[in-house]
């Protein structure tokens, strides 16, 4: 009867699960759809762990232990969550979504180790030979679930790395040979494994023994796997990593169906493959929204020597402008538009620029921004950023917005955007980013671009625009140039 | 061949299950707005933390002198709350931000 309930309850989770997802993908009820769906997930771990029974019909023990380790990371995972500055969220993500694939190839691990202990033995007629069948269907799924855990497991710590900051972009000659080495390299030995694990046995009198070259090419499978999620995503610019967190989000999504193959258990294979699809479509949604193809985000890293290439083209000279010009320039202007970007959210600058505008009102002069829907190349990070430091929401301005009041507009400045200021997707259609949709900060008076150098944006195009008349650079790092301007601003 | 289709036939209702669930998750994302990108990528990663229950069997069924079971599957225990737990956190501290934001006057 238990059990019964158990499935009740499982059928309960299920449904919260994809109403909670469907629910997340409307603004008015994401919050709702996500507490649902929260509410599913505890029910179902707190019914697994009082009333599920294995197939002999024992309830589960070592309650201490689960406990445990649910109070464990509970408490971690809150903290963690909580404590967060928002704009560290993509990198918390991407580490918890390491923790779910850690999660699933050590299950497989676990089940691997009781699978093979525990082989059915055969002893054939006429001599008595004996031989062993391990089930190959729970074999394959036990490797399957391996290897897409330990490459999100691997490639997710990476990401947050990369975001975090503490591990630099790295790309060397023949990665690319390297990745494909270490793919088909994991396949082969899983292959291996799986055709040959009946021959992998020794006999010790009439008991089945897993030989130590079994466990070496499991092990290795492991290994090569988590190498493989490591050089997957360490080539790959800081800038796409929520595409490539999104990608891996959905491998642990099918590694976490694998576990519900494994264990017959509906809940965790309906919300394994939903998350595995969702992420999927969202993957590519997402590299729509930056007008690029998932292979172009993947692969595209490789062209770190082709951006260079492409950028020795300069078209004319660029010229400087000296920080108390810009403050002057800014601080007697009438209308200010800041164009928040990449380069703001890697600076954590949001603060500063917020009390820059403070600054620029409190002298009479009118401060908006544009913001440009993928500017930072994550969709709504601007949005998220600037909320974060309270700046008022309607000095927000959308694309359609800003472009209608850059004609009045006197002093335009870019903090580390690139790409959504390129006016070469208006007019170069060989550019790649022809056709998207750009802000016209041209049409302002004054242009003051800040950037780090004059390095191409993630496109890897140069940008007509910093060779303008009316554009100035302001180089070096957002937060600090924007302090330097406030400091200028207040002694004038 | 026989085994594979023997496989699939003892495991149907699981495959039918994957098969409808790719649809699902396709047909029930498929309208988001680019601002919510982001969250739901989030929410989805906590979603994916059912992983959870399968770290749960292994350490509910694991011997008391099986030392590899027990502190591996504790190890999953945690590392799988660590993904439900901050997954919905966050995500709801993300989408927190967003209705703050739509309180306030539109411009």
């Amino acid at each position: 009867m238990e059990l019964n309930i158990l499935t009740f309850i499982y059928l309960i989770g299920a449904v919260t699960f994809i109403l909670g997802l469907k629910m997340l993908a409307h603004p008015d009820r994401a919050r709702k759809g996500n507490l649902l769906a929260a509410f599913g997930m505890t029910i179902a771990v707190l019914g697994t762990i009082f009333l599920y029974k294995d197939e002999e019909g024992n309830g589960l023990h070592n309650y201490g232990w689960i406990f445990g380790g649910i109070v464990i990371g509970g408490i971690i995972g809150t903290l963690a969550a909580k404590k967060i500055k928002m704009t560290a969220m993509p990198e918390m993500v991407s580490m918890f979504n390491g923790m779910g694939g850690a999660c699933a190839a050590l299950i497989s691990i676990v089940e691997f180790n009781r699978m093979t202990s525990h082989p059915e033995i055969h002893s054939l007629p006429p001599s008595n030979f004996l031989s062993v069948s391990v089930p190959h269907g729970e074999l394959l799924i036990i490797l399957l679930g391996l290897i897409i855990g330990s490459v999100s497991f691997a490639g997710s710590m990476i990401a947050w790395g990369k975001l975090d900051g503490s591990i630099k972009d790295f790309a060397f000659k023949g990665q690319h040979t390297l990745n494909l080495v270490f793919l088909v390299g994991v396949f082969a030995l899983a292959v291996y494994l799986f055709v040959n694990i009946n021959d992998l046995y020794r006999f010790d009198g009439t008991v089945a023994v897993f030989t130590n070259k079994g466990h070496i090419l499991f092990y290795s499978v492991f290994i090569i796997a988590l190498l493989y999620g490591v050089f997957f995503v360490m080539p790959i610019g800081g800038a796409d990593m929520p595409v490539v967190i999104s990608l891996l989000n959905s491998f642990t999504g099918v590694a976490a169906a694998c576990g519900g193959f494994l264990y017959n258990n509906k809940l965790m294979l309906t919300g394994g493959i939903l998350v595995g699809a969702a992420g999927t479509l969202l993957t590519i949604l997402m590299c729509k929204a930056m007008n690029r193809s998932l292979a172009n985000v993947l692969i595209g890293s490789f062209g770190g020597s082709k951006a260079t290439g492409e950028a020795k083209k300069q078209q004319g000279t660029y010229k400087e402008i000296t920080l108390s010009d810009a403050s002057v320039l800014m601080a007697y202007a009438n209308k200010v538009m800041i164009v928040p970007g990449y380069g703001l959210a890697v600076a954590q600058a949001q603060h500063v620029c917020h009390d820059l505008e403070k600054l620029l009102v409190e002298r009479g002069v009118d401060v908006k921004y544009a913001i440009h829907p993928v500017a930072g190349r994550m969709p709504g990070h601007m949005n998220v950023l600037l909320a974060e430091a309270d700046v008022s929401y309607d000095k927000l301005l959308e694309m359609e917005q800003a472009n209608e009041e850059f004609p009045t507009t006197d002093v335009v400045l870019i903090l580390g955007a690139n790409d959504v200021v390129n006016p070469a997707a208006k007019t170069d259609p060989s550019s790649p980013i022809y056709g998207m949709p750009i802000l016209d900060v041209e049409l302002a008076k004054n242009v003051i671009v800040n950037k780090r150098s004059m390095k191409p944006g993630y496109a890897g195009i140069e940008n007509s625009l910093f060779f303008q008349k009316k554009t100035s650079m302001l180089f070096g790092d957002a937060k600090k140039v924007l302090q330097d301007l406030i400091a200028e601003i207040k002694s004038l | 061949m026989h085994e594979i289709l023997g496989w699939i036939q003892e495991n149907q209702q699981m495959i039918y299950i994957v098969i409808l669930m790719i649809f699902v998750g396709v047909e029930v994302i498929g309208h988001v707005p680019s601002v919510l990108h982001t969250p739901l990528m989030s929410g989805a990663n906590a979603i994916h933390g059912v992983v959870i229950i399968g770290a749960i069997i292994i350490m509910g069924r694991a011997e008391s002198d099986n030392y590899l079971s027990l502190i591996l599957g504790f190890l999953a225990v945690i590392l799988g709350t660590l993904n439900v737990v901050g997954g919905f956190v966050v995500t709801d501290r993300m989408l927190e931000m967003f209705s703050k934001k739509k309180k306030s006057p539109k411009a």
